[in-house]
C-alpha cells in the first residue's frame, strides 16, 4: 500500500494540470485568435476602402437612387433614396414570400395527402413528382418557368387566353379584376365583421356543447356567414358586376392586373420546389400517427371527420410545424435568387445599389441583417411552439 | 385467480344471441385468414380463443366492429348485421368495445379526457356529464388518481385500465379484448386480469384473445383454439384442457403449458 | 368437431383479386376514388402524348440551330452539338480528355465507397490520393502537364469540384463546430452558436455576394485569390454550419453513458471523441449529412449568378449564342435531368443506407 505523502489535507494540483485553469486558457486563446483574425482582416479592409475612396457608414442610404424599379408595392421613382428603393426591394420579396407560403402549404399538403391515399395512381404521381422536383436545383427551376415565359410565350398581339379575361403573354399574365367600386369597402368590411362573429360563435358553441352535449355545425355555419355577408353586401348595393378587363392597347396590355413574368416565374419555381419538400413533411407527420390511434377512435365509434380532427390532426401537427416552418423560412431565403432573373427583391435592389455606391460591406451586411431578422424570429417561434405542444411523459 | 370463480358452470347464457358468425371468410389478398368460420356468442358468455400467431384469431374479433371486412358470409352483431352499410356499422361499434395489445390511449389528451371523449362526441353527452362518468370508470379500475394526467406518465399496466375503462364508458354489450396483457411486463399482467375478472363477475359479454390460460380456467364458459383460419376446437375449459380431442390442439397446449 | 379437410380450396371472390381485384382495390375502392382515378387519367391522356411528340417525335437531335427552328419540336440539338463547350467550359479543347479522367477518378471513388464493407483506412488513403490526384489533373503544371489556370476551369468538373471539397473541407469546420456548440466553455460556445446561426440563417447567395465583393477587400494590396477559390471558400463555410447542426444532433443522440464510460476509463476530451464519441455519432448522422450533400451540389448551381462558370453557366452561354437562342426549354431539361441522376442516386443510396443502419439495431 502506497504511503500518502500529504496525508493533511488535498495535494496540490499544478496549474497546468487544473481543468479549470486549463479551460480558461484554451478560450483565451482561441477568442485571441479569432480576435486576432478580425483585426487583421478589418484593417485591411479599412486599408483597402481609403484607397479606392469609399466612404463607411450607411450615410450613402440618404443618397439619390437614380435607379428604376421594375415592380413596387409604394410609389417610388429614380428620384427616391436609396433607403426607399431598399424599402420597395423588402416588401416586394414580403410580397413574393407571403403569397409563397401560402400556396405552398397548401400545394404541400394536398401533395402529401396525395402521397398516402389509397389510390395507387394518386400515390405514385405524387412520389414521381416530390422525387423529381426535389432533386433539381431551384435556381435551374426558375430559369426553366423564366425561359417559359419569355421564349415560349407569344407577344402581347397573340396573347393566349386560357380562360375568361386572362391572357398569358411573354409581358406577364393579365388578368381581369372587377373595377373598384365603393361596395367593395363595405364587402371587406362585412368580411372582417363576418370573421369576428365566426369567432363568437365558435366559444358559444363550444360552451353550449359542454353544458349540454348538443352539437353545433360550427363549421358549416362559419362558412356561410364568412362568406354570405359580404355576397349579401354586394347584392344591397345592387350586384356591381362592371369589370376591368385588361385591353391590348399599343403594345401592351392597359388595366386590369398585369403580374410580371419575373414574378410568376420566380413564385412557380418557389412554390413548386418547396411544395416537394412540404409534402414529405405533412406525409412523415401524418404517418407518424400509429395505426391503432385511427383504430382505437374508431372503436370507440367516432365518425372519420371527428378521427381526423380530433386524434390524428392535432398528433400529427407537432410533429409537422417545427419542419414546416423550417421549410418556410428556406422559401424565403431561396427567394433571394431573384436577382437571377430580375425580380427586385431586396437582394436584387441591394446588389444594384452595391454596384453603384461601391458600398459592399454595408450592403452585404443588410442583406444578412434582414434574412437574420427572420430566421432568429422563426427559430423563436419554433422554439415557443414546442414548447408549448410537448406531450407530456415520464 | 386464486379463489375457485365457477362462474363458468353458471349457465348464465341466454339464447338470444349476442354475436352470429355463419361462414365467414376472409382474405388478405391471396392469403385465406379466415376459413369458414362458424360461431355463436350468447349474451353473457365469456370466450377465450387461442391459437398461434397467424391462425387468425386477431382477424376474428376485429371484424366485429368492422376494423377488418369480411368477404364472405354474415357477421350480425345483437341482431344487427355488419354490411358496408354505414349506420349499421356505427350502431354496431357504439355496443362493442375493444381493447388493444398496445393500449392506444390518445397522448394528447389527458386520462379523463380520452374517457369522455367517446360520450362526447358520439352520444352528444354534456361535458360535466360525461367527466363524471368517467370519474366512476376510473374508481371501477382502481386509477381515479390519475385522472388529470397524460398516458404517456403512466406505466403499461396502468394505461391499459385506463383502456378498457374508456371502453366501458361507451356502455358496450360487448367487450373484446385483442391480447391485452401481451404488452406487459409480467408484473402489471394481474392488475390488468383482476380488472377483468370484475368485469366477467358483473356479467359482461367478453371474447377475449390470450395466452393467459389461468385467466381461461378461471372465467371462461368456453376455450376456442383457432389455427390456419378455423375454429379447430371449442369446449368448456375443463373439458378443453384435460381432454383435447385434436392432434394439433394438444401439440399447443403442450407448447404454452409447460 | 373438425371440420373436413376441404376438397376443394376455395378462391377469393374473383372480384378481389389478379388484376381486376388489383385495380378495384387501388384505383377505384369507393366513389371518390374512382372519380380520382378518372379525372387523373383524363389529365395524363390530355398532358403525356403531346409532350411525347414534341419530345422524341418531332424532334431534331443532331443538327443546326436553323435546321433546329424548322422543326416543329425539341431541339436536343442545342445540347448534343455543344456539349463539349456545356460540360467542361472554357478549358483548352484537347486538354478536355484531363478534366474527364478526373470525373471518371471521382465517380469510380464514389461508387467503390458505396459498399459499406469497403469502408477501411485504406479508402480513406484512396480518397486522398484521389482528390489529390483530381486537382493535379485539372491544374496541370506537373508531370509534363499543360498548366491550364483555374479561370478557365468550368462546366460539370467545376460543379462537382465546388461540391466535393466543399463538403470535405467543411466536415472537419462542422464536426469542430458541433464540439464548440456542446462544450461547456462558455467563450468557445458563444462563439460556435454565434457563427452557426449567422451563417445558417442567411442565404448562400450573401456569403456568394460576400466571397466575390468583399473578400478581396479582407486581403492586403497585391494578394489576389482567384473567384473560384473565393466561392470554395464561401461553400465550405456556409456547409460547414448545417453539418455542425447534423453532427450536433448525432452527439445529443448518444447516451450519457457512452461519455461516462469513456471517463471512467480515463480517456481524455480528445480521445473520448476520437475513439468513442465521433465514431458512433457521426455513424448515425451519415443520411442527413448524404443529404446535405445533396443540397451542397445543387446549391453550386448559385455560382452562376457571380459569374463562375459551373454546369448552368456554360448552358447558359451556349443559349445566348444566336444560333442557339431560343431553346432554353430542351437545354435546361437535359441539365435538369443530369442533376436529378446525381441527387437521385445520392438520396437513395441514403435511403439504403438508412435502412441498413436501422436494421442493425
Amino acid at each position: 500500500m502506497r504511503g500518502f505523502k500529504d496525508s493533511a489535507g488535498p495535494q496540490k494540483v499544478p496549474l497546468w494540470f487544473n481543468p479549470k485553469v486549463r479551460a480558461i486558457l484554451f478560450q483565451f486563446m482561441t477568442l485571441g485568435m479569432v480576435g486576432l483574425l478580425a483585426y487583421y482582416l478589418i484593417s485591411n479592409t479599412l486599408i483597402n476602402l481609403e484607397r479606392q475612396n469609399i466612404a463607411s457608414g450607411f450615410g450613402f442610404l440618404h443618397k439619390e437612387s437614380s435607379f428604376e424599379i421594375g415592380e413596387s408595392l409604394i410609389p417610388y421613382s429614380a428620384a427616391n433614396t436609396y433607403a426607399r428603393g431598399l424599402l420597395v426591394g423588402a416588401l416586394n420579396t414580403i410580397k413574393v414570400a407571403f403569397i409563397g407560403v401560402v400556396i405552398t402549404i397548401i400545394l404541400g399538403t394536398f401533395i402529401g395527402v396525395a402521397r398516402l391515399s389509397t389510390n395507387w395512381l394518386l400515390s405514385k404521381l405524387a412520389a414521381i413528382y416530390i422525387e423529381v422536383m426535389q432533386d433539381i436545383p431551384i435556381l435551374l427551376q426558375l430559369f426553366f418557368w423564366y425561359a417559359i415565359f419569355y421564349e415560349t410565350l407569344p407577344s402581347p398581339e397573340q396573347a393566349l387566353n386560357p380562360g375568361a379575361g386572362i391572357y398569358m403573354s411573354n409581358r406577364g399574365v393579365a388578368f381581369t379584376i372587377p373595377e373598384g367600386h365603393p361596395a367593395h369597402k363595405y364587402m371587406l368590411l362585412a368580411f372582417l365583421v363576418g370573421c369576428v362573429i365566426v369567432y363568437v360563435m365558435r366559444r358559444w358553441a363550444r360552451k353550449r356543447q359542454e353544458k349540454t352535449g348538443q352539437f353545433f355545425p360550427t363549421f358549416r355555419v362559419g362558412i356561410a356567414i364568412i362568406f354570405g355577408l359580404p355576397f349579401i353586401t354586394w347584392l344591397a348595393f345592387g350586384t356591381p358586376m362592371k369589370m376591368d378587363a385588361p385591353k391590348f392597347i399599343g403594345f401592351n396590355f392597359q388595366g386590369g392586373l398585369m403580374v410580371s413574368p419575373e414574378f410568376i416565374a420566380l413564385l412557380m419555381g418557389l412554390v413548386l420546389y418547396t411544395a416537394a419538400f412540404v409534402a414529405e413533411v405533412v406525409r412523415a407527420g401524418i404517418q407518424s400517427v400509429s395505426k391503432g390511434q385511427r383504430e382505437a377512435a374508431m372503436a370507440i365509434g367516432l365518425r372519420p371527420a371527428l378521427v381526423l380532427n380530433l386524434v390524428i390532426l392535432p398528433q400529427a401537427l407537432r410533429v409537422i410545424v417545427p419542419p414546416l416552418t423550417s421549410q418556410m423560412l428556406n422559401l424565403t431565403k431561396n427567394s433571394s435568387l431573384a436577382v437571377a432573373i430580375g425580380y427586385p427583391d431586396f437582394v436584387s435592389v441591394a446588389n444594384t445599389t452595391i454596384n453603384q455606391t461601391g458600398q459592399s460591406i454595408e450592403g452585404v451586411a443588410l442583406i444578412m441583417a434582414v434574412y437574420l431578422f427572420f430566421s432568429l424570429s422563426t427559430s423563436a417561434f419554433m422554439n415557443w411552439y414546442n414548447k408549448r405542444v410537448a406531450l407530456v411523459e415520464r | 385467480m386464486n379463489e375457485e370463480i365457477s362462474m363458468n358452470t353458471e349457465s348464465k347464457v341466454s339464447d338470444k344471441a349476442m354475436i352470429e358468425f355463419i361462414d365467414v371468410h376472409k382474405w388478405f389478398v391471396e392469403f385465406h385468414v379466415l376459413q369458414g368460420i362458424d360461431l355463436t356468442v350468447g349474451k353473457q358468455e365469456r370466450i377465450v380463443i387461442c391459437g398461434p400467431s397467424g391462425s387468425g384469431k386477431s382477424t376474428l374479433i376485429r371484424c366485429i366492429n368492422r376494423l377488418e371486412e369480411h368477404q364472405r358470409g354474415r357477421i350480425i352483431v345483437d341482431g344487427i348485421e355488419l354490411t358496408n352499410n354505414i349506420k349499421n356499422i356505427e350502431k354496431i361499434r357504439a355496443e362493442v368495445g375493444m381493447v388493444f395489445q398496445h393500449f392506444n390511449l390518445f397522448p394528447h389528451l389527458t386520462i379523463v379526457e380520452n374517457l369522455a371523449l367517446g360520450p362526447l362526441w358520439v352520444r352528444k353527452v354534456p361535458k360535466k356529464e360525461a367527466e363524471e362518468t368517467a370519474m366512476v370508470y376510473l374508481e371501477k379500475v382502481h386509477i381515479a388518481e390519475q385522472a388529470r394526467k397524460y398516458p404517456g406518465q403512466l406505466s403499461g399496466g396502468q394505461q391499459q385500465r385506463v383502456a378498457i375503462a374508456r371502453s366501458l364508458c361507451m356502455n358496450p354489450k360487448v367487450m373484446l379484448f385483442d391480447e391485452p396483457t401481451s404488452a406487459l411486463d409480467p408484473e402489471m399482467i394481474k392488475e390488468v386480469l383482476d380488472v377483468m375478472i370484475e368485469l366477467a363477475r358483473e356479467g359482461m359479454t367478453m371474447i377475449v384473445v390470450t395466452h393467459e390460460m389461468g385467466f381461461a380456467k378461471s372465467v371462461a364458459h368456453r376455450v376456442l383454439f383457432m389455427d390456419f383460419g378455423k375454429i379447430v376446437e371449442g369446449n368448456t375449459p375443463e373439458e378443453f384442457f384435460e381432454h383435447p380431442q385434436h392432434e394439433r390442439t394438444k401439440l399447443f397446449l403442450s407448447q404454452i403449458l409447460h | 368437431m373438425e371440420q373436413a379437410v376441404q376438397a376443394e380450396k376455395l378462391r377469393p371472390p374473383v372480384t378481389h383479386i389478379g388484376v381486376i381485384g388489383w385495380a378495384r382495390h387501388n384505383l377505384f375502392n369507393g366513389v371518390f376514388n374512382s372519380i380520382l382515378t378518372i379525372v387523373t387519367l383524363f389529365f395524363l391522356w390530355k398532358v403525356v402524348p403531346p409532350v411525347f411528340r414534341w419530345a422524341f417525335i418531332d424532334s431534331a437531335w443532331h443538327t443546326t440551330g436553323q435546321a433546329c427552328r424548322q422543326a416543329a419540336g425539341a431541339c436536343w440539338s442545342v445540347i448534343s452539338m455543344n456539349y463539349r463547350f456545356i460540360l467542361f467550359g472554357f478549358y483548352p479543347y484537347e486538354q478536355q480528355w484531363r478534366p474527364f479522367l478526373a470525373m471518371m477518378i471521382l465517380f469510380g471513388l464514389l461508387f467503390y465507397s458505396r459498399d459499406r464493407t469497403h469502408w477501411k483506412k485504406p479508402l480513406a488513403y484512396a480518397w486522398i490520393i484521389g482528390l489529390f490526384t483530381m486537382g493535379l489533373l485539372m491544374k496541370g503544371g506537373l508531370f509534363g502537364l499543360k498548366p491550364v489556370e483555374s479561370t478557365q476551369w468550368g462546366g460539370l468538373p467545376l460543379t462537382l469540384l465546388l461540391a466535393v471539397f466543399g463538403l470535405t473541407a467543411a466536415y472537419p469546420l462542422g464536426v469542430i463546430l458541433a464540439l464548440g456548440r456542446r462544450s461547456k466553455m462558455p467563450g468557445v460556445k458563444v462563439l460556435s452558436i454565434v457563427y452557426i446561426e449567422l451563417i445558417r440563417g442567411v442565404p448562400l447567395i450573401s456569403l456568394l455576394f460576400m466571397s466575390a465583393i468583399i473578400f478581396p477587400l479582407f486581403l492586403p494590396e497585391g494578394v489576389t485569390f482567384n473567384k473560384i477559390l473565393r466561392a470554395q471558400a464561401a461553400i465550405i463555410l456556409f456547409t460547414a454550419a448545417y453539418i455542425a447542426e447534423v453532427v450536433r444532433g448525432g452527439l445529443q443522440a448518444m447516451s450519457r453513458g457512452q461519455y461516462e464510460a469513456a471517463e471512467s476509463i480515463g480517456l481524455s476530451y480528445y480521445l473520448t471523441m476520437r475513439l468513442v464519441i465521433l465514431p458512433q455519432a457521426l455513424k448515425i448522422v451519415i443520411p442527413p449529412t448524404v443529404s446535405i450533400l445533396i443540397s451542397a451540389f445543387k446549391d453550386t448551381s448559385l455560382v452562376v449568378i457571380i459569374a463562375l462558370f459551373d454546369l448552368l453557366k456554360t448552358t447558359q452561354s451556349v443559349l445566348s449564342n444566336p444560333e442557339w437562342m431560343g431553346f432554353s426549354r430542351e437545354a435546361y431539361v437535359v441539365i435538369a435531368i443530369l442533376y436529378f441522376l446525381g441527387c437521385f442516386s445520392m438520396s437513395n443510396y441514403s435511403r439504403m443506407l438508412e435502412r441498413e443502419l436501422s436494421k442493425r439495431d
